[in-house]
């Protein structure tokens, strides 16, 4: 799990090009959205985009994704979960 | 709104140099690409945006042009009037790249919100929170007549009090944006000549 969190980490910097944030900034529980790491909505799509691409999730109902993408800790764990790849 | 219309300010950026009213204001290296030559340019506007990094590459440029063009400058009422030759197709291509395989079929959503030219001038409005009107046209050259009168209209009809014009072009790593203000303050006139000086 704690290498599913560092490697999500890279992952969603690199996806979302946060040019000034590394990998040590973000804390497994810090909220993504809001005052967390700052995300948008057009954030959140690409957030579903790499469940597909890199674990093979595919969310049916987009309403989950707002537990899903609370933190890394809930990503982490809903893909160790749910992963076909 | 008299009649008086000037070119108060003007900024260009391309072949990795930015100037200021015709004269060099700062030079990247000379074999950086776009990418890196955009990212030495905005840290030189030292400026809390993280949102640039996400933009598309003809966002970039407009938005590095217009935040030159912009400083210290009142933005009350400017509205926005802009042109290119090769639209979106920059960003078109990424998109199309990614769903042309039925394999390997994931479109990327923050690309996609880029698929149209006029995208760069909502980022403008958004940065500098311009609230006026603003029109994005494709044509082989910079159309001139049309953009002359089209912001001497604006500014005749009081819709704007200034009109940021300009031209927007980028595909792959050929770009060149030309973004000048016309207001009633200034001494070069809002002529077709002083318009087509700013492009040589």
């Amino acid at each position: 799990m704690v290498e599913l969190k560092e490697e999500l980490k890279g992952k969603i910097i690199e996806v979302l090009n946060l040019e000034d944030v590394t990998v040590g900034d973000i804390q497994d529980g810090d909220a993504l959205f809001g005052d967390g790491l700052g995300l948008d909505s057009i954030d959140a799509l690409e957030l579903i985009v790499l469940l597909d691409k890199e674990y093979g999730i595919k969310l049916s109902d987009p309403k989950q994704g707002k537990a899903i993408f609370k933190s890394i800790e809930t990503m982490a764990a809903y893909i160790s979960e749910n992963r076909t790849k | 709104m008299t009649d008086n219309m000037y070119i108060e300010r003007s900024c260009r950026i391309s072949e990795n140099t930015i100037w200021l009213d015709g004269a060099p204001y700062w030079k990247g290296l000379p074999a950086a690409s776009f990418i890196d030559f955009a990212k030495e340019a905005f840290r030189l506007l030292k400026v809390d945006y993280p949102k640039f990094y996400k933009m598309d590459n003809l966002s970039k440029l407009v938005f590095l042009a217009a935040d030159f063009l912009l400083q210290q400058q009142d933005k009350d009422g400017i509205a926005l009037v802009m042109a290119n030759r090769s639209s979106s197709l920059d960003t078109d291509i990424k998109h199309q790249q990614s769903i042309q395989e039925k394999e390997s079929f994931f479109p990327s959503p923050a690309t996609f919100v880029y698929t149209l030219p006029n995208i760069c001038e909502g980022e403008l409005c958004i940065r500098h929170q311009l609230m006026t009107e603003n029109i994005f046209l494709v044509d082989e050259c910079f159309p001139t007549e049309t953009i002359e009168m089209y912001a001497a209209y604006l500014l005749r009809s009081g819709k704007a009090k200034r009109v940021m014009c300009g031209w927007a072009e980028l595909f792959q790593e050929n770009y060149d944006a030309v973004l000048y203000l016309v207001g009633p303050n200034g001494e070069k006139e809002h002529t077709k000549k002083n318009i087509e000086d700013l492009f040589r």
